[in-house]
């Protein structure tokens, strides 16, 4: 076995979610059930789905992701501050001020409220949404 | 926190699959390999992403089994430096804390790691932070169970291919699971704001103290 290339690519939580997603739905679809045939699968996937599916990636599709990116263009961030901000969903200054490194000599604080108010816009919030009856309200 | 690998290995297909695709007996088989184990210097393995190519498949004299040569992507846990996770304490001792991500559980956090003024209460078998604000001491307990933000500082991955009987003896003194047998381990920090347990930082009331108290920045009020 031969590594090419440890670090292809990264990949947000949501995306790893629909994976597993389907991986872990494969009995239902005809196939045999992977829990009878693979059970190292099995147990890592069933226990990475638990663990995503407590997370915030939980309410997001690729299109939110898509416009969100758009959104905090402006902005000139990392690749991996903007992951963190997908995967984290950070509401506070303190958050961001994690995520985003020397964010007093980028950001003013102007530009970190307009940072969060452009994640709690287009973000759902896993918790609330389920007060709206399922509609996820975004633009 | 997941990242795609890229491997090329041949596969080995043994002849009671030929009834299955080619392409079903391939990704049953890496998954098989890969899955939930650490790969070193790579990750944890967690699902087959895609096959990027397949090559010709051979039979070798002697073995009646088809080899493949397969390129392919696999999704593997492996946290980037500096990467900010959540978690869940599983344990306490004096010297740190273990956290559990589910599917993952060795992220230990050492005590120098942690918030200046944190101790180990023997009696309450936990971490407690005595946050010191205007001559008014809270402890805050850090109890398992509790949902943490840790950042990720450091990796250690350790081969833990068997070893023969001579090397066995001395060299390999692995007094410790915690720094021996492991074969990934994730060592977390604390010791920053909005690190610690999820709680101390929502905006609920009793956590708003902490948040306002604590900023140094700015915004002295949090809606």
């Amino acid at each position: 076995m031969e590594v090419v290339n440890s670090k292809g690519a990264v990949l947000s939580n949501y995306e790893v979610l629909r994976l597993l997603q389907e991986v872990c739905h494969q009995g239902t679809k005809g196939k045999r059930n992977i829990t009878q045939t693979q059970t190292h699968l099995a147990s890592i996937a069933f226990d990475t789905l638990k663990y995503l599916e407590k997370t915030q990636c939980k309410s997001q599709s690729s299109e939110i992701i898509q416009r969100f990116l758009e959104a905090v263009k402006q902005f000139k961030l990392t690749k991996a501050e903007k992951l963190q901000l997908i995967n984290l969903r950070p509401t506070t200054p303190v958050e961001m001020q994690l995520i985003i490194e020397e964010s007093e000599d980028r950001l003013t604080e102007e530009q970190v409220e307009e940072l969060i108010s452009l994640v709690e816009l287009h973000l759902p919030d896993p918790t609330a949404s389920q007060m709206v009856n399922g509609q996820v309200t975004n633009q | 926190m997941f990242q795609l690998a890229e491997i090329r290995h041949m596969v080995r297909i043994p002849p009671w699959l030929f009834g299955q695709t080619l392409n079903d007996a391939v990704i049953e088989e890496l998954n098989r390999k890969l899955a939930n184990k650490v790969v070193l210097n790579v990750g944890l393995g967690i699902a087959l992403f895609d096959v990027t190519s397949l090559g010709d498949s051979y039979i070798f004299p002697g073995d009646g089994a088809s080899h493949t040569r397969v390129t392919f992507r696999y999704v593997v846990f492996r946290p980037f430096m500096e990467e900010i996770l959540e978690g869940v304490i599983k344990a306490a001792d004096a010297d740190g804390m273990q956290v559990s991500l589910g599917f993952y559980d060795d992220v230990y956090i050492r005590r120098d790691s942690m918030m200046t003024n944190s101790r180990y209460d023997e009696t309450e078998r936990s971490w407690v932070w005595d946050y010191k604000i205007e001559d008014d001491l809270h402890h805050l307990f850090l109890d398992i169970g509790e949902r943490i933000r840790f950042r990720v500082v450091a990796e250690q991955f350790t081969d833990t291919t068997p070893a023969g009987p001579n090397l066995a003896e001395g060299e390999n003194t692995v007094a410790d699971r915690k720094e021996g047998k492991v074969p990934y381990i994730i060592y977390g920090a604390i010791n920053d704001q909005g690190l610690g347990l999820v709680s101390w930082w929502t905006s609920n009331s009793a956590g708003q103290e902490e948040e306002e108290e604590m900023e140094e920045v700015e915004v002295g009020e949090m809606s």
